[in-house]
């Protein structure tokens, strides 16, 4: 299958590559251009484990194509942090030990940096719905629900 | 008895810092099994059968090996024949040879330039294969008549004139059951039945294996334990351990699941056919199809009680199927059932059968939830009927110090009437129900391992330590054992680094299971950082000109010990450590140990239900773990593992379970039709720590990840039994089978 090129940002930086019409997001992200942070945990967009954002819109990227986000503004986990400043979802999910063995986490930061975007306010069974798409083994998803409202109210200026 | 030299007051264990691996982990920096890479990689990729059974009677791979960008081919006759039978059993699992057992048994693999190439040659290879009459359940399998899945494979032991797919049997217990069960006011005997379970982790089982020309390999996985890698794929690989050396890399949940290895082998001989590093990384289908869940399990259970409670005789038939091959999972239902109790008359009778599924491999507690659950069921049945407290009457017959236990070991110091006593005396246990609501409770019991553990300690000269360690973190393990490096040295925390070595820069360490870690690695890193504190008091004792006995270690610093000893002021870990180099050079701490003493672990489960009449769904409402953590080394992720594993046994308890249809092809492999728990589904897991002193570790440390799985299936299923006012005897409580329930007789 001939590849096709394509050009996007990826957090805030100017990307070109090239990638077969079948070939995911994911894939892209991971093989072609080494962002591995976003993980394939099924690749039929059941466990979240790949979330990103495409234009502030909150994807599985193993369900979109490399070629659609032609001139789209994508954000990874990489595109999290700036510098050494961890994003205060970042910092909270250490802190409060939201993450065991830490896969399916990228996934839901970027999927809860995403929800508190929209609701800076959310009630816990909000952000037990908004998170219903990422699949967490470990933990029981109590400490996540933890940090992200400990976090949410740290951005909302409350800490 | 206790250790002598048990520590009770601590300065860093008990404390909540952030752990080491954490930055990484949250900005995407940490690289697990799929994350690694190698220049001129190949992408593997699997051929698997579509039938439960069958003969191969012959594998084409001419067409595939002919397409552009194949660079090798693996079949079963690639794989040089092996002595050892659970080494074999493990490669067949990895590839078939002769036969295929379960719906998803691999029978080729590729290595190939790109994925899409390695999938294009998959498909064009032929095998031509003449089915099998099937079976996958354990109950049909025992069955006289039942398809054979493996002939010869029963141990000695195994009564003659069975099935060929009955391969063990077990049996443990004392006292007289006849005795016991007369002097009983009711007796109950119920059937339960279990689902067979996956690890449902998070990360597919990944691996890259560079195998180079002079025979030397490295292979880079996502395991519980690479030592046990290395062992298994260089004897399947023909090769001595030494000339393989595996590497773990972060690792994406395991649960048990990664105990073994399914892909690794594979990869490993397709880099040795195209003498180019490899790839090989599991789709979520093939994870679910092809990699071990737990046992399904079929369980008689017959209990005799007084009409106040008092347990007379227990006596339990358990019947367990561990897939195509032996498995001896069973031995450790069957020691678990009745654990959690003082039973005057016991007996556990397991059997093991085989069955067309894929190879089970642990998860979390293995064995003992499927055992605990039928015993925990009927109890609280009984309490139904007599109209008695499920608390007390677990208190009444509550295993404590010097109870002679059901699989025959005498209990120390232990935490089971502690953990009831948590519970009943928790708001939750008091708290009102609404309608359609119901509350259960259930105890659970796990042994703990210890086994075969390697650590060593380097002091670094600016006064900080580095702690080299063999076990898989999974957890937050470098935390509890950096806490546990800290306390015994007397220095930060944020002083100590820990890293999980290589198989070629340690000895042997057992596997990341059994709840052993914090335990065993915990022990080992105190004993090797007891050993560079020895030669720190030494150098110490040199520099001051007195005996080294006359020396001694206090809060970080070493002191004269003693009026007699000299007036020198302390000296600290940073001063001896900065003189080391004109002192007798670097300054280490080892500890290798096969440990015993793990020290056993109970738990008591509260859960509420909420079940629609209408439908059979059932809404867990409220949700409270308590156990015994022996001693909390980070308070924090012991919470986590209790909340984690009581999720999973929910999970279980109301959804999970492998499906298959007639044609013994499995009907669920994937998320959305294997349902795990999502956040939407739970309620807050609230948690209550015990510490009761395990004397077997120098801070009485007990392993805490697995026995919070166990109480689940029964707490889930006294809370939907009592909400629906009739008992369910089957798990997962699916609403199709709750609304056969409510509307059978």
């Amino acid at each position: 299958m001939k590849s096709i090129p394509v050009s996007t940002t990826i957090n805030g930086d100017p990307v070109e590559f090239l990638c077969t019409p079948d070939e995911p997001l994911l894939d892209v992200l991971r093989n072609r251009l080494g962002l591995t942070g976003a993980k394939e945990g099924c690749g039929t967009g059941d466990c979240g484990a790949c979330s990103v954002t495409v234009n502030g819109r909150l994807v599985c990227s193993c369900l979109v194509l490399g070629v659609e986000v032609e001139g789209a503004q994508i954000e990874t986990i990489e595109g999290m942090a700036h510098g050494e400043t961890l994003h205060p979802l970042q910092r909270h999910f250490i802190e409060k030990a939201a993450l065991q063995c830490g896969v399916c986490t990228p996934g839901i930061l970027v999927a809860a940096k995403s929800l508190l975007e929209k609701n800076a306010s959310p009630t816990d069974e909000e952000v037990r719905y908004w998170l219903a798409g990422n699949l967490c083994r470990c933990t029981g998803y109590d400490k996540i629900i933890e940090a992200v409202q400990s976090a949410a109210a740290e951005m909302r200026g409350e800490v | 008895m206790a250790l002598d030299d048990q520590k009770r007051a601590f300065k860093y264990v008990g404390t909540t810092p952030n752990r080491p691996d954490g930055v990484d982990k949250v900005t995407g920096k940490a690289q697990y099994g799929a994350d690694i890479t190698a220049p001129g990689m190949l992408m593997g990729a699997v051929l698997r059968s579509p039938h439960p059974h069958a003969r191969i009677v012959s594998i084409d791979t001419s067409a595939a090996e002919a397409m552009p960008g194949v660079r090798a081919v693996v079949t079963g006759k690639d794989f040089p024949a092996v002595e050892d039978q659970g080494f074999a059993d493990i490669g067949e699992t990895c590839m078939a040879r002769d036969k295929v057992l379960y719906d998803g048994h691999p029978v080729a693999a590729i290595a190939a330039t790109t994925p899409a190439i390695a999938k294009a040659a998959i498909r064009a290879i032929k095998v031509e294969y003449a089915p099998l009459p099937h079976v996958t359940d354990v109950d049909e399998a025992m069955l006289p008549d039942a398809p054979v899945v493996l002939e010869g494979r029963a141990l000695e032991h195994v009564p003659a004139g069975m099935s060929q797919n009955v391969t063990n049997t077990c049996e443990f217990g004392h006292g007289d059951l006849e005795a016991g069960f007369t002097k009983a006011d009711l007796i109950l005997e119920r059937s339960f039945k279990v689902g067979a379970a996956h690890q449902g982790y998070i990360e597919p089982n990944a691996c890259m294996a560079s195998y180079a020309a002079d025979g030397r390999a490295d292979l880079y996985c996502c395991t519980q334990g690479h030592f046990f890698v290395r062992a298994v794929c260089s004897a399947l690989m023909g090769m001595e351990a030494s000339q393989l050396r595996v590497t773990a890399s972060e690792i994406g949940g395991g649960f048990g699941g990664k105990t073994t290895v399914f892909v690794e082998p594979v990869a490993l001989m397709l880099s040795k056919k195209s003498g180019r590093p490899v790839k090989l990384v599991m789709t979520r289908d093939e994870v679910f199809k092809a990699t071990g869940p737990t046992v399904h399990a079929s369980v008689d259970c017959k209990i005799g009680m007084t009409k106040d409670g008092r347990i007379t005789a227990g006596d339990m038939t358990l019947r367990y199927s561990g897939g195509a091959w032996p498995s001896g999972t069973i031995e450790m239902g069957a020691q678990a059932g009745f654990a959690a109790y003082d039973m005057p008359a016991v007996r556990t009778l397991g059997w093991t059968a085989l069955t067309n599924r894929p190879k089970e491999i642990s998860y979390r507690a293995p064995g003992a939830p499927q055992a605990v659950y039928a015993v925990e069921s009927l109890i609280d049945e009984m309490c139904q009927q007599l109209g008695l407290d499920p608390v007390e009457t677990r208190l009444k017959n509550a295993a404590r110090k010097g109870t002679l236990s059901s699989y025959g070991v005498t209990f120390d110091d232990i935490g089971m009437v502690a953990t009831l006593e948590a519970a009943k005396a928790h708001p939750h246990w008091s708290a009102p129900l609404g309608p359609n609501q119901g509350r259960g409770i259930a105890a659970g019991f796990w042994f703990n391992f210890g086994g075969n553990t390697c650590v060593s300690l380097n002091i670094n000269a600016d006064g900080t330590a580095s702690v080299t360690e063999g076990n898989p973190d999974i957890g937050g393990s470098r935390a509890s054992i950096s806490l546990m490096a800290a306390e015994e040295l007397g220095i930060p925390y944020d002083n100590i680094r820990t890293i999980v070595a290589d198989t070629a820069s340690l000895g042997y360490n057992d596997n990341t299971d059994g709840s052993r870690v914090t335990f065993a690695v915990g022990l080992a890193t105190i004993k090797a950082a007891r050993a560079a504190i020895k030669v720190m008091c030494d150098r110490a004792a040199a520099m001051w000109g007195i005996d080294a006995e006359a020396v001694e270690w206090i809060d970080g610093a070493a002191v004269p010990a003693g009026p007699n000893a000299g007036k020198f002021p302390p000296m600290s870990l940073a001063e001896i450590a900065a003189m080391s180099f004109q002192t007798g050079g670097p300054i280490a701490g080892h500890h290798e140990v096969n440990v015993d003493g793990a020290g056993v672990s109970f738990g008591v489960h509260i859960c509420d239900v909420e079940v629609d009449p209408e439908t059979g769904h059932t809404l867990v409402t409220r949700y409270t773990v308590a156990q015994d953590a022996g001693k909390a080394v980070h308070p924090t992720y012991v919470e986590g593992q209790m909340q984690g594993g009581a999720v999973q046994g929910i999970g279980w308890a109301l959804n999970e379970e492998y499906i298959y249809g007639r044609d013994g092809r499995l009907q669920n492999a994937g998320f959305l039709d294997y349902r795990i728990p999502v956040a939407s589904d739970l309620p807050k897991i609230d948690t209550v720590i015990l510490e009761i002193p395990n004397p077997g570790h120098p801070y009485g440390v007990r392993g805490v990840g697995e026995t919070p799985i166990v109480p689940p299936l029964a707490a889930v299923t006294n809370a939907v039994s009592r909400a629906i006012g009739k008992r369910m005897y089957q798990v997962p409580m699916s609403p199709p089978r709750i609304m056969t329930t409510i509307k059978g007789k």
